[in-house]
């Protein structure tokens, strides 16, 4: 097994995003993911695929020298599924935005979760619609204001995340397009996961909405306002890893280690590998300034997948069948004989 | 009374009822019984949309119409023999399929006041319906299936279940069919999980079978000899299922696994339904969330190297359009079949029609051409399956066959072929070690080379962006009109490997009787009809529309006036008269959700004489 590096997964093809676009950092960390993944799992290159829909991040696929389908608009996670399943070998991976996963393709993208279907889709979030010049996205805050909202939305945004773990999803983790390591980090664990893997990575439009993750991505306050989090670890974060999460009631509250008699005891761990979605789901919907928006992997469960599920009934109903050929098909139930 | 059996070249029975009564069963039994006897036959399901309207409604009347003879039957018949009417709505939906001379048996118990009145009766419906001239038995049928079934131990609602039984025991006295078939029917239905009701279906059947021959009412039966067919090994088989065995077929010699994403629309269903039975022969179905991902995900199986299919009908077309100019752009091999019912939108979706044919030649943005083709008869939806595969495959193009509910519902005996005799499928997949460049095209066919994921060095990326031969995305004005030309030029030379249009009767001559799709036998019978009463008229059917057999331009020449007849109103008329606009052409359309009458079309010819 050749050991591959970024290079080999690295088209020839002019990388036309904006100077500036979060879009770089996704590129450069699946590029960086992809050689790990494949020493990891023993794959080969030509097994890939990346599939995209339409928009921005949709360019992905030709800028990697994998098989790559560049789409139509929202159809992306469809187009994944139906290579997954005729073709269980392969590795899919997909990206998308958030109009193109969430409004347009929203139906696809909730199916496959449920369906659980092995592929990779990673969302890239900038809350706006940045190929058609700057309309507001399902993901927009509520009241942002854009070319098709000029007095702000009136419409509540989807979270990713929650939609995800409503749906069933198995898979669920968020970055920064800024985080490379981490992304790169959560796209080997999305991969090595047998079942539907959602990277929702938040990502900046330098063009049409600049900022969009300021409050919580700037350098400065990133360690403040966010959280990493990795399964078995305590949820500590803070510049001065002092803050933490606590369950409080029916819900999760923000602490400071040391005040009010809490220690570090008192925090909670987490378990991405918990069956039970609860905890999940609240993490996932954490909102700055109330709590530090969470990152890394916040759900990894196992399940049965779709595209096992479909090989393996086929198998199961060839060993028991008498119709083995399409001959036997034609002259199978009621049939006479003319003489 | 004399009694006398009377033999006869063919009859057509029409079974009606409340969709609840069974008379989609009674009637396939009928016809089942009929073609294992060695009858000829042709059947016309013909059902409301609602599974259960308004009991006794005419709205809720269920139809299946049975065409049997000693002779080539091509269609279901105009007009029947017998109508059986269940109760005074399969009377008041039905009357006017009467032949002058027909029977009509009727269930009394169910001609009160208020059965006639959720008719819609205001007196006698005999009367109402005009049709004192026919025979009318009268029968209680109701009370006799209780009286035959009353000692049996089963429950009323059960017994009331069995009176299509009662009826078509009835049936099987006039047209002296031998029951045997349906006992055997009997046991392997009932044998195992319910062997109670085996013994009792059987006696309401001989009971029925029994009164029938001892009420006076019935002066004559008759008899219809087994048709002299070809020998061999004989079905039935409905054209869904026939179009699902042609893809299985062509998945098998093409030596690909067949995927299936499509989503439950009537009348379309039933070959999603028969494919996801046939797991054993390799076939995947995904029922997708919608229309769009039932073709999305067929377009990735066929990237990922599968025979892709998804089938539809009308409205689901319209959903699946963009992703149909995706698989165009893309030069996937895809089939998609679209089992037309009566448009637009939801229409009448049990009902048939040809209505789909400018959706499918034009329904797509951009310059987006397909093969387009239609299936001609229930059994042939197996050719055409097979045959939409085989060009699919080896052009690189999705194909369209259009098949109509007519075909897709109805059924008739099928002369079961080998697989030997079907010619082999050839997908254009890339030579290893050959540097590859994914729309570099083959000289003759021009089609582009298949290359699968997982094949080493020849990752590439496809999509709906306009590309140049390398794949490299361009939007060069040359280039695109170039690769525009070329995605044409692709579909139209499928006419090099296509049959060429056959010819009915005289090969020249004043007039040619044109059509497509679902209405063959229709035509036929009308044509030949037509010649025996000494008119000259000749017949000219399309399986393949885009492209035309390439010797369609000396058919029509050969006629001094073209007579084009379909379900619609003009749509492949109108195509003619783009493409070969040399010609006079004369139309002859019905837009009425029903199949043509045979007599309408002769009625048709005389006036294009």
């Amino acid at each position: 097994m050749p050991r591959y590096t970024f290079k080999e997964f690295k088209s020839d093809q002019e990388v036309r995003w904006c100077p500036g676009c979060g879009d770089h950092g996704v590129l450069a960390a699946l590029q960086r993911a992809l050689p790990d993944v494949t020493e990891a799992l023993g794959y080969n290159k030509e097994r890939y695929v990346i599939v995209s829909g339409i928009g921005c991040s949709s360019r992905l696929p030709y800028y990697m020298n994998t098989y790559g389908f560049h789409s139509i608009h929202g159809r992306a996670t469809a187009i994944s599924t139906g290579i997954k399943v005729a073709n269980p070998d392969l590795t899919v991976w997909q990206a998308c935005g958030d109009g193109d996963a969430l409004a347009i393709g929203g139906n696809h993208f909730i199916h496959a979760i449920r369906r659980n279907v092995d592929i990779n889709i990673i969302l890239f979030n900038n809350q706006i619609y940045g190929l058609t010049k700057g309309q507001y996205s399902p993901t927009s805050r509520f009241g942002a204001i854009s070319k098709t909202s000029p007095y702000g939305t009136v419409e509540h945004p989807f979270n990713p995340g929650s939609l995800v773990l409503g749906a069933k999803g198995t898979f669920f983790a968020r970055s920064l397009d800024s985080e490379l390591k981490l992304t790169s980090e959560i796209m080997l664990s999305a991969a090595k996961h047998d079942g539907c893997s959602v990277m929702e990575v938040l990502t900046n439009c330098v063009i049409f909405n600049d900022g969009a993750h300021k409050l919580i991505a700037d350098r400065e306050v990133r360690a403040d306002r966010t959280i990493i989090l990795r399964h078995g670890e305590k949820m500590i974060f803070g510049k001065n890893r002092d803050k933490g999460i606590v369950l409080d009631g029916m819900g999760l509250r923000v602490v400071t280690i040391g005040e009010n008699g809490i220690t570090e005891d008192d925090i909670l761990v987490h378990d991405a590998h918990s069956e039970n979605v609860g905890i999940h789901m609240m993490l996932a919907d954490m909102k700055y300034p109330e709590f530090p928006v969470a990152l890394g992997i916040i759900r990894d469960v196992k399940d049965v997948t779709y595209d096992d599920g479909v090989r393996d009934q086929v198998a199961e109903v060839k060993a028991k069948s008498k119709i083995q050929c399409v001959d036997d098909l034609l002259r199978s139930g009621s049939t006479w004989e003319v003489k | 009374m004399q009694h006398k059996v009377i033999d006869t070249k063919d009859v057509v029975i029409r079974f009606a009822g409340d969709s609840g009564d069974g008379m989609q069963l009674t009637g396939s039994l009928f016809a089942d019984m009929s073609a294992i006897f060695g009858n000829e036959l042709s059947t016309f399901p013909d059902y409301p949309a609602e599974i259960r309207a308004p009991h006794g409604t005419v709205s809720g009347v269920s139809g299946f119409q049975v065409h049997i003879g000693s002779e080539h039957i091509t269609t279901p018949g105009d007009f029947c023999d017998l109508l059986v009417a269940m109760n005074p709505a399969a009377l008041k939906a039905n009357a006017k399929w009467l032949k002058r001379t027909a029977m009509v048996l009727i269930d009394s118990d169910t001609f009160d006041d208020a059965g006639l009145a959720r008719a819609g009766f205001e007196g006698d419906p005999i009367a109402e319906m005009h049709i004192e001239d026919r025979t009318i038995i009268v029968a209680p049928i109701t009370t006799l299936t209780h009286e035959s079934l009353k000692d049996s131990g089963l429950d009323k609602k059960t017994i009331e279940k069995c009176k299509n039984m009662f009826t078509l025991g009835m049936a099987c006295y006039i047209y002296n069919r031998p029951m045997e078939y349906i006992f055997q029917y009997l046991e392997r239905k009932f044998g195992k999980k319910k062997p109670q009701l085996v013994e009792p279906n059987k006696k309401v059947l001989k009971d029925g079978f029994n009164y029938a021959a001892n009420i006076q009412a019935i002066a004559n039966t008759y008899s219809i000899e087994p048709a002299d067919q070809p020998k061999g090994l004989y079905r039935n088989i409905n054209g869904n299922q026939a179009t699902a065995w042609g893809l299985l077929a062509a998945a098998e010699k093409a030596n690909l696994p067949l995927f299936c994403g499509s989503y439950p629309i009537t009348p379309a269903t039933g070959i999603l339904e028969e494919l996801a039975i046939h797991k054993s022969l390799g076939a995947k179905t995904l029922q997708a969330e919608d229309e769009i991902a039932g073709i999305c995900t067929a377009i990735g199986a066929a990237f990922a190297g599968n025979l892709a299919v998804t089938t539809t009908s009308g409205p689901g077309l319209s959903l699946k359009s963009e992703a149909m100019g995706l698989a165009v752009m893309t030069e996937l091999p895809l089939v998609i079949v679209d089992v037309q019912r009566a448009g637009p939108s939801t229409g009448i979706p049990t009902k048939t029609e040809q209505t789909d044919l400018n959706q499918a030649l034009y329904g797509r943005n951009g310059e987006c051409p397909m093969v387009v083709m239609a299936a001609h008869s229930p059994a042939g939806c197996f050719d055409a399956a097979f045959n939409a595969a085989k060009i699919a495959i080896e052009h690189m193009t999705p194909v369209l066959l259009l098949t109509e509910g007519f075909l897709g519902n109805g059924s008739e005996p099928w002369l079961i072929p080998s697989m030997k005799d079907y010619p082999k499928i050839v997908p254009p997949f890339v030579q290893p070690n050959v540097p590859y460049k994914p729309f570099h095209r083959d000289p003759e066919t021009l089609a582009r080379k298949w290359a699968v994921p997982g094949m080493a060095g020849c990752e590439h990326r496809v999509g709906g962006l306009e590309k140049n031969h390398d794949g490299v995305i361009s939007s060069d004005p040359q280039n695109h009109e170039m690769m525009v030309r070329e995605r044409m030029e692709k579909v139209q030379r499928v006419a090099n490997y296509i049959p060429e249009l056959q010819v009915n009767g005289p090969e020249k001559g004043k007039l040619l009787v044109v059509g497509w799709g679902g209405t063959y036998g229709h035509l036929l019978s009308a044509v030949q009809e037509a010649r025996a009463e000494g008119i000259d008229v000749s017949f000219a059917h399309f399986d393949y529309i885009l492209p035309l057999p390439k010797n369609t331009e000396e058919v029509l020449g050969n006629f001094d006036r073209i007579l084009v007849c379909e379900l619609n109103s003009g749509h492949f008329v109108n195509y003619l008269r783009g493409v070969l606009p040399q010609y006079k052409y004369e139309q002859f359309n019905k837009v009425q959700g029903q199949p043509f009458l045979v007599q309408e079309i002769v009625a048709a010819i005389k006036e294009n004489l």
